[in-house]
């Protein structure tokens, strides 16, 4: 970066200061990015569990270690001209006036864009290239994983709980996700009522459960581990506590677990009574299920069966 | 109505033609004020409730038909009570007086030469520009003190993850009413107080172009304050400030108070903006041209065309939510026909030119400030009036950043998000102005200076992680967070309002007359800062670690940033106070009076006497030179401010205009 070296003229004994900043900021920058990039990279959010959430994680460690200089030299040049340039006492002079500078003015202005263009191409290339890097793309994702082979999931958000289908499974509906290491999901996004969001925080999956509304998002689960589901759109009275969570594990132990869930609401008769799946439904609509149901296994989710639409009142 | 071109005697005549004001007027109970204006709202509200009880169908809730279970038969009489209060509340302050008057061809009263002096003047209609200044200025201090104590109760109950002291109901009705008493203030915090207030005197004015639509801008803040804090009364609204639909559809009647109050804000904000547009460009004084208006003015000036073109965008969205509330329509109903995507669209509309209307104004208080205290012209002033309106105008094209993750048209992603980055250009323009400024400067720390540079401190790391927030992938972990909380809070509280106490420190002198205590504003000042900083910076960590907005449970390793960001946020409320109790000290009991100029500023308002006259101006000054020429040598003042007769309009003749 050029230095101002602004109006001169016939101060030549002034320091020069634009050079003092620079070789300020440049050793302070250096020496924080390198410990944001080493030291700090490894423990952003949202971890590593998912093909999506490391890139996000990059994605922000990236724009961490952009926005280090900038901050800095905003910051070191504020304090420097604080020090430096303070009124001293029983100075009541004007400064020497300076209206402008092309070459300073160009400079910044253009290095501002290149950032800004850079970013902004960076930004693309890491939405496309991890198929929608998690968030939800709508009903006819234009981003996709290039695999054969997808789980499907469904999410039903609900004042206040998301339940999950699985239609490769039968239909089978739980209250807990399990994810099998190393497959593409695909995650159905749907509401009931008003408009959750799904926000599997470890996954690095966000997208919006708007009412009649299919919204799809993909993640791969690449670790094993625990991850937490919260709601993320302002939904209503529990909205603070509609959470609940899920596992990634491996292939054979969720193979176990889904076929163990569809045995189980087999015998039950749940997977009778519950609605065909479908991509959303309509909740006035299903009127089938009998009352004794939800007693069984604590299903509540896509009947829409607990109450009508207006009730529970709000707030 | 033409601009007063000829100094001198001529303005004894009114503008408004005929005689003035009878000679003895009325008794103060007699005169229309607050007093009569509560008469008349309660007669309004009384009235609108009986007809909304009258016109409302018996609906019948429950069964299977989806309108009917929306539906109950008390919102018609509320919203139609708030409606005729709100109108009988501006007739009984006399706002409709001037048509009646107008209609019966009596002569209308004189604007610039308002006789009335007083305390009585500010609980009326007034017509001074200076007068409704100070209105808002006290207005929006009871807005700001209101919602920071909403905030406090917020702050509280987050203390613990899981030990309550609100139920989810009421800490979900303080957080809209936290959110929307600020959102509403915060679009008038500077463009009421200040802007009204200087907005001729800094043009070189007599007066604004509408005086009325002034007056009627101001007095519809009370009661868009009184309706909003009815949603008390009335369990609250579980929305928060973004009233999403269904949401808002569903919820119990204390949803319309949010519809009615931001409505009659919005309303307000159209009518503010309509004023200073027109006022700026017709009322300028000779020779203030285009490339001598301070920057405030500008920062103003496009503000208002924000105002002007986003915020029916906003009435026409309450509206639309009122009807679906109290007449049920559908038009956010997603299974009768309508959208949800709809509200989404039509808020955030208005809802992104909303935050740069808050931003602007913030960068243009500190402009104006930056040079008097560094002593230096400021620096490429065109590249700085090129950024705010580079700001004003992309702000038109980002709304749908709001939506990254909802569905909504999913490859136009990288479009917002190439807008969005975009707008850190022209805000980078801001910074390089305050920089260029600062070099070489003589930089006196006086308090206005300090929140000024707090503003530039705070509005760097709210800017720099809205550049964050624009990445879609970094977006999918931080929308909807605690990060957007500490990111808007940055940009909002840290630069508006830093900037509006700046303001206060910096005008008050000027508009109050009376010096506020040096030693108490630094304290202030630094209170403010530290503790603005540590209630907020956790926020960002709080986000990125998973915490939604909204919630009143959370995580529980989550706990001790949480109770580091309340406690921080007491001692923020504590700083307030140390605040309230400079002004109240300076103004009501020390009273030192100011000096006309305190700041040897060059400004145009700072050349009028203080406490300014009615008329602003004796005569039309005539400007001379720019605002910012600190340092340069042969330089003359400003304005003359006593123009030889006829120089004013030989100017306008030059120009072309009829004098």
């Amino acid at each position: 970066m050029t230095t101002p070296e602004a109006t001169t003229g016939a101060a030549a004994a002034e320091p020069r200061h634009g050079l003092r900043i620079f070789l300020i900021w440049l050793p302070l920058a250096i020496i924080v990015d390198l410990i944001v990039w080493f030291v700090w990279y490894p423990h952003f959010p949202p971890g590593r569990m998912t093909d999506q959430a490391q890139g996000q994680q990059f994605d922000i460690a990236v724009m961490t270690v952009l926005s280090v200089p900038v901050l800095l030299f905003i910051w070191v040049y504020f304090a420097y001209a604080l020090i430096v340039w303070r009124r001293r006492p029983g100075d009541e002079e004007d400064a020497t006036p300076i209206h402008g500078n092309t070459r300073i003015q160009a400079t910044w202005i253009t290095t501002t864009a290149v950032i800004v263009l850079g970013l902004f191409v960076f930004g693309t290339v890491q939405l496309i290239v991890p198929a929608g890097a998690g968030a939800g793309e709508g009903p006819s994702p234009i981003w996709k994983p290039h695999v054969n082979q997808l789980l499907k999931v469904q999410v039903i958000g609900q004042q206040w709980a998301f339940t999950y289908r699985f239609p490769q499974f039968g239909g089978i509906e739980t209250t807990h996700l399990e994810l099998p290491i190393g497959e593409e999901v695909q995650f159905n996004v749907t509401s009931l009522d008003v408009i959750h969001s799904f926000w599997a925080y470890q996954l690095g999956v966000k997208a919006d459960a708007n009412p009649g509304v299919n919204n799809v998002a993909f993640a791969k689960p690449q670790q094993i581990g625990d991850f937490t589901v919260r709601c993320n759109e302002l939904c209503g009275l529990w909205h603070g506590a509609m959470f609940n969570t899920g596992k990634v594990v491996s292939p054979v132990s969720f193979m176990a677990w889904a076929n163990g869930i569809r045995d189980r609401e087999t015998r039950a008769g749940v997977l009778i009574t519950l609605p065909a799946y479908s991509l959303t439904y309509d909740p006035t609509q299903i009127t089938s299920l009998g009352n004794t149901l939800k007693k069984v296994l604590g299903i509540t989710g896509s009947p829409g069966y607990y109450y009508s639409p207006a009730n529970p009142v709000q707030p | 109505m033409a601009i007063e071109t000829t100094p001198g005697a001529d303005q004894t005549q009114p503008a408004g033609g005929g005689p003035t004001e009878p000679g003895r007027p009325r008794p103060w109970w007699m005169r229309p004020a607050v007093h009569t204006g509560l008469i008349g709202a309660v007669i309004g509200y009384l009235f609108g409730h009986w007809m909304g009880n009258a016109l409302s169908p018996d609906f019948s809730p429950g069964g299977s038909n989806y309108a009917a279970a929306l539906a109950n038969n008390f919102d018609m009489p509320l919203v139609l009570g708030y409606v005729f209060g709100t109108v009988g509340w501006l007739a009984g302050l006399g706002v409709f007086n001037d048509l009646g008057r107008l209609m019966l061809g009596k002569p209308l009263p004189d604007i610039e030469h308002a006789p009335e002096g007083g305390l009585a003047k500010y609980f009326r209609y007034t017509l001074d520009h200076k007068v409704v200044g100070i209105q808002y200025l006290f207005g929006m201090i009871v807005y700001f003190l209101t919602g920071g104590l909403f905030a406090m109760a917020i702050r509280t109950e987050l203390l613990n993850p899981t030990n309550h002291i609100m139920s989810s109901s009421s800490y979900l009705m303080v957080v809209g009413e936290h959110s929307t008493m600020m959102m509403m203030m915060m679009s008038s915090v500077v463009l009421g107080p200040f802007g009204q207030y200087f907005a001729p005197l800094m043009i070189g004015s007599k007066r604004m172009a509408f005086p009325r639509l002034e007056a009627l801008g101001f007095w519809l803040t009370p009661p868009a304050y009184v309706i909003l804090v009815s949603g008390v009364l009335l369990g609250g609204f579980p929305t928060g400030w973004t009233g999403y639909a269904p949401l808002s559809i569903q919820s119990t009647p204390g949803m319309d108070t949010y519809a009615m109050a931001f409505g009659l804000m919005g309303i307000s904000m159209i009518l503010a903006g309509f004023n200073i547009i027109v006022t700026y460009i017709n009322y300028r004084a000779p020779g203030m041209r285009w490339s001598r208006l301070p920057m405030f003015v500008w920062s103003m000036f496009t503000v208002s065309f924000l105002q002007v073109l986003s915020v029916p965008v906003l009435v026409a969205g309450l509206y639309m939510m009122l009807m679906d509330r109290a007449w049920q329509t559908a038009f956010f109903v997603n299974q009768l026909g309508g959208s949800s995507y709809l509200w989404q669209n039509v808020f955030w509309f208005f809802g992104h030119p909303e935050v740069y209307i808050l931003a602007l104004p913030g960068f243009g208080v500190v402009a104006e400030i930056l040079p008097v205290f560094c002593r230096k012209p400021l620096f490429a002033y065109k590249v700085g009036v090129a950024g705010m309106f580079g700001v004003a105008l992309l702000s038109w094209f980002v709304w749908q950043h709001h939506l990254f993750v909802s569905g909504i048209n999913p490859d136009m992603r990288p479009l917002y998000m190439l807008t969005t980055e975009l707008i850190s250009i022209p805000t980078g323009f801001i910074y390089l102005v305050a920089l260029g400024t600062l070099w070489k400067a003589k930089i006196k720390f006086e308090v206005p200076m300090l929140f000024a540079l707090g503003m530039y401190f705070n509005f760097l790391i709210g800017g720099v992680t809205g550049v964050y927030l624009s990445d879609v992938p970094a977006d999918t972990t931080e929308h909807g967070s605690f990060f957007v909380m500490g990111h808007f809070h940055y940009t909002i509280m840290g630069g508006l309002i830093f900037a509006f106490f700046g303001g206060i420190y910096y005008w008050v002198p000027k508009m109050l007359g009376v010096e506020l205590n040096k030693t108490l504003g630094k304290i202030h000042f630094w209170t403010m800062f530290i503790f603005f900083n540590s209630t907020f910076l956790p926020m960002f960590f709080l986000g990125m670690a998973g915490m939604p907005r909204r919630v009143f449970e959370y995580a529980k390793n989550l706990q001790p940033l949480n109770v580091w960001a309340s406690i921080s946020a007491y001692l923020l409320a504590v700083s307030m106070i140390i605040f309230l109790v400079n002004f109240i000290w300076s103004t009501l009991f020390v009273r030192k009076r100011a000096a006309s100029n305190p700041w040897n500023a060059r400004g145009l308002e700072w050349q009028v006497p203080t406490p300014v006259p009615p008329e602003n101006f004796e005569h039309i000054p005539v400007v001379l030179s720019g605002p910012y020429e600190y340092g340069v040598k042969d330089a003359p003042p400003m304005a003359d401010l006593n123009p030889p007769v006829g120089v004013v309009a030989a100017a306008y003749a030059g120009a072309g205009v009829e004098a």
